[in-house]
């Protein structure tokens, strides 16, 4: 377009301002949202009052009354809905956490095995995530709980494994460990040893970044990591920790720890799901990393296993990474489908409430404030984990 | 300058959406309002100042659901005996048959009812939006449900108590046996805190597995995830029928607590919850007189004055209900008295075969006791 010859600077009549317009815009649009806005505000402020009902989140502080199946904290009927709602928000955090990490493994192997050369392998990942990807969530979280984790033996019946590990029904019972009174000193241990570890790992990287001679970063730090777990275990009063294992006593298993089956439906269809969406967004960052770096890898010599480390998936990453946050931010809210197969995560805890109480939209309001305050927590992890990435491109 | 003129029009359009979008979103609130409104200027039965600002608590839903010609009825779609769909695809049941009882005294026509299938966790808010008109679906009357969930209650079809079913395999004869068990409940029921609260008292530990729908909870335990699954003893004869094999289960004698199950309408609407109430004391009352749908014509010629205003063959009983006079003879022959509609859902012939128990008439050691219609 060509510009028009300027022959005296003189205003346009305001009508013609493009400044001026902009401004006028702007102020109706914010006027309209207002407007609306309000005027949703009092339509259920009216609705309420015409229909009896009081607002307010002063109920939470009443006593609950119902009992949830696991809670990460200590719960009982005589806590109050407040407490109910915790127990439900850590429970949710749980299944997200763990269901992201392996989601996030088994995706990234899947994503790899489907570029291998090796016929069946890819084969059968491309199977697995074509099946997966076109299935409704719902339906393979009810296959994972009633044909699969339903269909162990009763408990009497329970298969054993060495260790004991026992399946039935009721979930998977493993051994685990009973806290005694060195508990605390020896978990203080196994912390610092974490700490400790990465810095090793930290130092050892630079090491091999400066010299060019391997620096085992890894296994310096879990050495250092195994070396702190022992000697806080001889160090700590008594003995930190008993094995207690799974016995049947009357109805159920006691000692031990359990997974129910409401979770590892839950998790498993969430990983399986979730994983091979992640499958497809690794296999994409891969291809998309161009040939001549696979090429100069080759050149100097990497072998296939090295070239994926050192080479592709560096810069893969830088284009995995902002996919892979929607697929996190999914699977914290697909595990709402908790609902169905009766593991208790927040919004399955909220409806309960929400039943008990008849506040909805105070109870649909707080459920909607934790799953964005949940998503935006991860968005703010990824995007920070997204420009530290970026710092490494040259 | 183009460019400018393409970003307000883009803006314009972006405004008429959203303000359309707003619309759209605020018409279904408003709409009953509206409804009430320009129906209280017709005859109501209170008279009340066409004030278009709360109509809502002015106008009552009667007049609504007469203008909208059909009631509906919040229902039950999974609870055989009570509420569910039979091999025909209609709904029936015993909850079912007292929405058709409502239709016949309001329009002289049982079908004139359209049912919406609520779950248990649903149907509190479908009520409070408005969504129903009643709930009739096996729901238990307490005092927070009355208060403070903003229901009214007011009459029972159903007394019941909660139990609890278990395999016969397992030798559990009392709840003491159920320590450490692991129990299946539906959410969204009187049951899940009655459970938790005898659980309690009686120092039991043990594990609710708990789910959204009857389906979902009975199927599971007939898997074997639970040891015992518990809800209304009503309720469990009618899920029995269903299982497998159900001569292997048995409902145990303990009873957890005391259900009264009735009809529900939201608070605040008087005019309303009496003629829901009257309907149902009609069926009593019918029961009570002897009065059937076979024979209630026969009564039409009756000498009996307490009979006359019953059928409303005299006085005003009816109208100033906001019905018509002869509702009751409409309920009576198009659905039956209380004995009717409970031997026909869940009495002997049917595969439940309740006995009548506390659900029989006061005359007869029942707690069906009706006000008298004058």
């Amino acid at each position: 377009m060509a510009t028009l010859p300027v022959t005296e600077h003189t205003r346009p009549p305001f009508w013609r301002d493009e400044r001026v317009l902009t401004v006028i815009a702007q102020i109706i649009f914010l006027v309209v949202v207002v407007l609306v806005f309000t005027y949703l505000y009092n339509n259920v402020q009216e609705g309420l009052r015409a229909r009896g009902l009081t607002g307010g989140y002063g109920f939470l502080q009443q006593r609950a009354g119902f009992d949830i199946g696991e809670s990460l904290i200590p719960y009982t009927s005589d806590d109050s809905y407040g407490r109910a709602f915790v127990v439900g928000i850590l429970n949710t955090l749980k299944v997200s956490l763990v269901g992201i990490l392996f989601a996030t493994l088994l995706g990234l192997l899947s994503g790899i095995a489907r570029l291998s050369p090796n016929w069946l392998l890819r084969t059968l990942v491309s199977a697995y995530i074509e099946i997966i990807r076109n299935t409704p969530l719902l339906v393979q979280l009810f296959f994972w709980y009633m044909a699969v984790m339903l269909k162990f033996p009763r408990v009497r019946q329970a298969v054993q494994l060495p260790g004991p590990v026992y399946l039935s029904n009721r979930g998977i019972a493993i051994p685990w460990l009973q806290p005694q009174a060195g508990f605390p000193v020896w978990v203080g241990f196994v912390v610092a040893g974490v700490v400790v570890g990465l810095v090793v790992a930290k130092w050892r990287a630079r090491y091999e970044e400066r010299t060019g001679q391997s620096g085992y970063p890894i296994v310096a730090a879990l050495g250092t990591w195994v070396v702190f777990v022992l000697v806080g275990w001889l160090i700590a009063p008594g003995t930190p920790a008993s094995v207690t294992r799974p016995e049947l006593v009357g109805l159920n298993f006691q000692g031990g720890t359990r997974m129910t089956p409401e979770f590892a439906a839950l998790f498993t269809g969430l990983v399986v799901y979730t994983g091979a969406f992640i499958a497809e967004i690794v296999r994409g960052g891969i291809l998309a990393v161009s040939k001549g770096q696979r090429e100069a890898a080759k050149a100097l010599g990497l072998n296939d296993v090295q070239m994926m480390r050192y080479i592709i998936l560096p810069q893969a990453l830088r284009i995995i990474i902002p996919p892979l946050t929607s697929q996190y931010l999914n699977l914290t809210k697909n595990s709402s489908l908790a609902v169905f197969i009766g593991y208790p995560d927040l919004f399955f805890v909220a409806g309960t409430v929400l039943n008990q109480t008849g506040k909805s939209l105070e109870v649909i309001s707080l459920v909607m404030a934790s799953y964005l305050t949940f998503s935006l927590f991860t968005s703010l992890f990824m995007n920070w984990y997204n420009q530290k990435v970026k710092l490494v491109e040259r | 300058m183009k460019r400018f003129t393409i970003s307000l029009f883009t803006l314009f359009v972006a405004l008429l959406l959203i303000t359309a979008c707003a619309q759209n979103q605020a018409t279904p609130t408003t709409a009953p309002t509206e409804q009430t409104g320009a129906v209280t200027e017709q005859p109501a039965p209170t008279p009340v100042p066409a004030q278009q600002e709360q109509p809502a608590a002015e106008g009552s839903l009667l007049e609504v659901v007469k203008q909208r010609g059909k009631l509906i009825c919040g229902a039950n779609a999974n609870l055989p005996g009570f509420g569910y769909l039979d091999q025909e695809g209609n709904y029936a049941g015993f909850d079912i048959d007292f929405c058709r009882a409502l239709a016949a005294a309001i329009f002289d026509d049982p079908d004139a009812v359209e049912f919406r299938p609520l779950t248990a966790k649903e149907r509190f808010t479908a009520v409070q939006t408005g969504e129903v008109d009643v709930l009739i679906r096996n729901t238990t009357w307490t005092l927070t449900r009355d208060a403070s969930v903003g229901m009214d209650f007011g009459v029972v079809t159903f007394y019941d108590g909660q139990g609890i079913m278990v395999r016969k395999a397992d030798n559990i004869t009392k709840l003491e046996d159920l320590q450490g068990a692991a129990i299946c409940v539906t959410t969204g029921t009187t049951t899940e805190l009655n459970l938790a609260d005898q659980m309690r008292a009686r120092g039991i530990e043990y594990t609710p597995v708990v789910f959204e729908t009857a389906d979902n909870t009975f199927g599971a335990y007939e898997e074997g995830r639970c040891d015992a699954v518990t809800t209304d003893k009503s309720g469990l004869v009618s899920r029995k029928s269903l299982l497998k094999d159900p001569e292997a289960h048995v409902i145990l004698d303990a009873t957890l607590s005391k259900e009264p199950l009735g009809p529900a309408v939201l608070q605040g609407d008087p005019i309303w919850h009496d003629v829901v109430m009257w309907t149902v004391f009609a069926t009593i009352q019918a029961e009570e007189f002897g009065i059937t749908s076979e024979n209630v014509d026969d009564f039409l010629n009756s000498e009996d004055p307490g009979i006359r205003r019953f059928l409303g063959l005299e006085g005003e009983l009816g109208e100033s209900l906001g019905l018509t006079n002869d509702f009751a003879y409409r309920v009576i022959k198009n659905v039956g008295n209380y004995g009717e509609i409970y031997d026909r859902n869940l009495g002997p012939g049917t595969p439940f075969e309740l006995p009548r128990g506390l659900n029989d008439l006061w005359t007869r050691g029942g707690l069906l006791y009706s006000p008298p219609f004058r």
